[in-house]
């Protein structure tokens, strides 16, 4: 929140990061949102009232599936895990980004 | 968890995603607190963060995509409680619905039963019927029945298709000191099994019974079964004698068996017949021919198979098959010509659900404006327009299928009294049935009905100006929806004009068509069929004694003035036909002119009151030996001798066709003696359009003896009464019985009946048409009496500065009235144009009708819009009768 720059996530860009934080260890809403600034060192900006819809219709995907644990602190919360099919999309999806990626880091990186 | 699941468990999932937003905002809070802030200002940081928790909870619920389903519950909810708080809005939109959909129901079963349903055989789509075409035509047509050798031939030849053939075969069945003419028909072996129906006892023919002089077996009816053998087990093998001749019974056919829409009482094999014109090719003796396709063959190949045949046979057999082809069609249900009929009766009703729809839809419309301002708090508080529209809707539709549900019970009501009801018996009428075609049908009209009535108030559904919306009063009917509100006062007129005048047209037919002469005295007629004792029919030399003693019999029972025989009788829907000439070269077939024979005894004149215009009827003087004399009709005196007087003139009937001589191939020259008026042979109403007119009638004394035994088969007695002629009907039967009391009477009419029946498809379709024209104006007042009411009801604030600004309370009404009147005027002129359009179609599919006079059409429209101005006048004089000082209090 103390970021002096911050940019909006390209569409569908937010599932992933949620797959790949997910893919790591079952984890609580809060905690995910909590790691997504801190990995992003507060450059992604993700306003916290559309990761719950999104953890809900990865969920509705059959990506993720939740179930309620004790936290440390000993409280309940909602832990979200990756399926096999989450997983497998996961990693197409990542794979496309990866590449996308360099192709425009490529691009942008060209001598004048 | 599935959709299903998701969907059960609503209650819970909505605890756990409150229970995990709270965890959300209490760990977060919890963080920030670690990191100094104050309780409270961590907790409203985190809610910051987090935003609105409704929003966030309403998208997580999108997000589970069982979404469209919840709401479709909370609308289908909200929708029942609307209409329960409305139980007269309710009652009136569901009425009218059943009303509609009720009505429609009902027609759409029978067109369902006798257009659509397949014919009730194993694989119906690969049955076919084969019939003869010539390259000419006579005045029938240029469409045969098959000659047998010709069946015999195809049936031999024929890879394609498997074939089997039946020809009409009535006769009297008699036993124990009862007999009754029955209607069979003769079939080739292969007959029951093409058609794949087992017997249901006993066996149908073999191959060894079927052949010349095999064992003559007979097939009975279960009907014929129940009632000459009371339904016993051993009716099989007895003995049964039919049209004379002794048979065994063999069989027993199923008791749903129908053939070309009849039920067939006996079943003969065509093999065993011996009789000369089953041996000639020349002669077309009635042979019906259906076939089955082979597998894997098509109609194109069997077609393509059938014209080679053609081609051989007309090489080897030039005399009688030169320019002959068979044809082959599929094998559709004899619908007794209803096609149009239902069609139009189907589309009528239509026209009475719309109406219906019309005016559900403006009922829903005012109610979604007297809405417009909770509709408008609803979008104001975050319901987008698509889903307001949907809630319309979907209220609308529960409406529609419920009126549907009350239409579908109405309509398993009234099916069977409509069947029951439809002249003359409907055609297939056991296969009209409520089934799940209908019900599919109901469910589709009923949904789309919903749809149709339930969109434009839909539509309607608040976008913009929210705030004026909330803000306003009273005056918030905007001019759009008066406009729409006059659309459908304007479609209702229009609709219920075309079915008034439909029915007006229809009412003209049948005043005309009453009023014109049959050319007979129907009042006082008796005719019924009579069967003579089968010993007589086996000696043609006693048969005209025979006849002569019941026609005496019959005189000497009290109440009759007089009695002949005939063998056919006007609108009873038999007939015989002869060709004829007015030279001795009679012309080839094609060319030769036709007229309706009947057989008669002299005084069957008197019996009909036929008019005798010329010359004189027959006497006694007329009988065999004699010379063959002829009295013909003023049709046909018109036809063959112009204006010359025919009475003395000759006319030569073609040797084939001539009852006074049998096996001559010369024409025979007959005396015309007499001529008399015509008589509307084919019924009041399709006698103008009927081909065959020209009637000829010839003395049964000239008879030739070989002929006797068949005609007397077909011959009936008509009696003149002086007492109502049902009345002397037991009297007549004791009398004509017979020293061996086997002679029967069957098939009883009066000439009245037969009269009134021929015009029975034109008075019981005036008869629905009135029904639903005067439904169709009900709801039309209904529809404009609610819109009147609402709209006067929404400027009762102008009427009321009218009124105080000296508005006299008449100048109210005919403010009211103008506006109904322009609506009713462009209605019914619309309408009217319509009519005439859709009158068309009635003088094309009904006999009779003439296209709509000017008279019709007057009268009809200034009915409705008299009716219309009536229901307007109700709302106009409560306008005119309010307080204005109570009117501008409500500003």
């Amino acid at each position: 929140m103390s970021s002096p720059v911050k940019s909006d996530l390209p569409q569908g860009t937010l599932d992933v990061l949620i797959l790949k934080i997910v893919a790591l260890a079952p984890v609580h809403g809060y905690a995910i949102a909590q790691r997504l600034e801190q990995v992003s060192r507060g450059v992604v900006q993700v306003p916290q009232g559309s990761l719950y819809p999104a953890l809900h219709r990865l969920e509705n995907r059959g990506l993720l599936t939740a179930e309620w644990k004790e936290t440390e602190t000993g409280r309940e919360a909602r832990f979200y895990r990756l399926t096999r099919k989450g997983r497998k999309h996961f990693e197409t999806e990542a794979a496309d980004w990866q590449r996308l990626s360099e192709a425009v880091g490529l691009i942008l990186g060209m001598a004048e | 968890m599935r959709w299903w699941q998701r969907l059960w468990r609503r209650k819970e999932l909505e605890e756990q995603l409150e229970k995990e937003l709270r965890f959300h905002l209490d760990e977060h809070a919890a963080d920030l607190a670690r990191r100094g802030r104050s309780p409270q200002e961590a907790r409203r940081q985190a809610r910051l963060a987090l935003g609105g928790p409704e929003q966030v909870k309403e998208e997580c619920r999108d997000a589970r995509g069982t979404r469209w389903l919840e709401d479709l519950l909370l609308d289908f909810r909200y929708a029942v409680r609307g209409l329960r708080q409305r139980p007269g809005f309710a009652a009136i939109a569901l009425l009218t619905l059943a009303l509609g959909t009720g009505a429609t129901t009902v027609m759409f079963t029978v067109v369902s039963g006798v257009l659509l349903k397949p014919l009730p055989y194993a694989q119906p789509s690969r049955l076919v019927a084969l019939h003869e075409e010539t390259n000419w035509s006579t005045e029938l047509g240029n469409e045969w029945a098959f000659a047998y050798p010709n069946y015999l031939d195809c049936q031999r030849e024929s890879k394609t298709l498997t074939l089997a053939a039946w020809r009409y075969d009535g006769g009297t069945v008699s036993g124990r000191g009862s007999a009754e003419y029955v209607d069979g028909i003769e079939i080739s072996s292969g007959f029951f099994s093409l058609l794949d129906i087992p017997m249901y006892r006993g066996h149908a023919f073999t191959a060894n019974e079927a052949r010349p002089g095999g064992a003559p077996g007979i097939i009975i009816s279960y009907g014929i079964w129940q009632r000459f053998f009371g339904g016993r087990p051993k009716a099989i093998g007895s003995p049964l004698e039919f049209a004379g001749r002794d048979y065994t019974v063999i069989g027993i056919a199923p008791a749903e068996f129908r053939l070309d829409g009849q039920e067939w009482d006996v079943f003969t094999s065509i093999e065993q017949d011996a009789s000369a014109a089953l041996r000639n090719r020349e002669i077309h003796p009635g042979i019906q021919v259906l076939g089955r396709l082979q597998p894997g063959a098509t109609l194109g190949e069997a077609q393509a198979e059938l014209a080679v045949i053609g081609r051989q046979l007309a090489a080897q057999y030039p005399k009688s098959n030169v320019g002959r082809s068979f044809e082959v069609r599929r094998l559709r249900p004899n619908t007794g010509g209803l096609q149009s009929t239902l069609w139009l009766l189907l589309g009528a009703v239509s026209l009475v659900l719309l109406i219906a729809c019309a005016n559900v839809a403006s009922l829903l419309l005012a109610r979604a404006v007297s809405r417009e301002r909770e509709l408008a708090m609803r979008a104001a508080l975050g319901a987008s327009r698509g889903r307001l529209a949907r809630q319309c809707l979907t209220e609308s539709i529960v409406l529609g299928l419920t009126g549907g549900g009350l239409g579908v019970l109405l309509a398993a009501l009234g099916i069977q009294p409509f069947v029951l009801l439809w002249p003359g018996g409907l055609p297939r009428a056991q296969e009209v049935a409520l089934d799940w075609r209908v019900l599919l049908f109901a469910l589709g009209m009923s949904l789309l009905s919903g749809l149709l009535f339930g969109l434009t108030p839909a539509l309607r559904a608040p976008a913009r100006g929210l705030e004026q919306r909330l803000r306003a009063g009273a005056r918030t009917v905007a001019g759009g929806s008066r406009r729409l509100h006059g659309a459908f006062v304007i479609s209702e007129i229009a609709l219920a004009t075309v079915l008034l005048v439909a029915a007006g047209m229809l009412g003209r037919t049948l005043l005309r068509l009453s009023s014109l002469n049959p050319g007979v005295n129907a009042r006082n007629v008796l005719v019924t069929r009579a069967a003579l004792s089968p010993a007589m029919l086996a000696d043609p030399a006693r048969i005209p004694a025979a006849w002569q003693e019941v026609l005496d019999n019959a005189r000497l029972v009290p109440g009759v003035e007089s009695a002949a025989i005939v063998d056919t009788v006007p609108m009873r829907e038999d007939y015989n036909q002869i060709g004829y000439s007015t030279t001795p070269a009679v012309p080839p077939v094609n060319q030769r002119p036709l007229a309706l024979a009947t057989c008669v005894t002299p005084d069957y004149l008197q019996v009909m009151r036929i008019p005798l215009l010329e010359g004189r009827f027959f006497t006694g003087q007329d009988r065999k030996g004699a010379e063959p004399v002829v009295v013909i009709d003023r049709v046909l005196s018109e036809r063959a001798f112009g204006r010359h007087d025919p009475v003395g003139k000759q006319l030569w009937i073609p040797g084939s066709d001539s009852p006074f001589t049998t096996g001559k191939d010369a024409p025979e020259p007959v005396r015309v003696v007499g001529v008399v008026g015509h008589v509307r042979y084919w019924g009041l109403a399709s006698d103008d359009r009927a081909t065959l007119r020209a009637q000829i009638y010839y003395p049964f004394a000239q008879v030739a003896d070989p002929l006797l035994p068949r005609w007397s088969e077909l011959m009936s007695l008509a009696v003149r009464t002086s007492v109502a002629p049902l009345s002397v009907l037991k009297p007549l039967r004791k009398a004509i019985r017979g020293d061996s009391s086997d002679q029967a009477l069957y098939q009883v009419r009066t000439m009245q009946q037969l009269s009134s029946d021929s015009i029975s498809r034109q008075r019981f379709l005036l008869f629905l048409f009135g029904a639903f024209a005067g439904l169709a104006l009900l709801l039309a007042c209904v529809g404009i009496y609610g819109v009147l009411t609402y709209l006067t009801n929404q400027r009762v604030p102008e009427i009321g500065v009218r009124m105080a600004l000296g508005a006299a309370s008449r100048d109210v009404v005919w403010l009211v009235l103008r506006q109904s009147l322009g609506m009713i005027l462009l209605g019914s002129a619309l309408g009217a144009g319509a009519a005439l359009g859709a009158s068309r179609l009635l003088v094309r599919f009904v006999e009779g009708v003439h296209p709509a006079e000017p008279l019709t059409l007057a009268t009809t429209v200034s009915l409705l819009v008299a009716a219309a101005l009536v229901a307007s006048f109700l709302p106009a004089r409560r306008a005119s009768r309010v307080d204005p000082m109570i009117a501008l209090r409500q500003e």
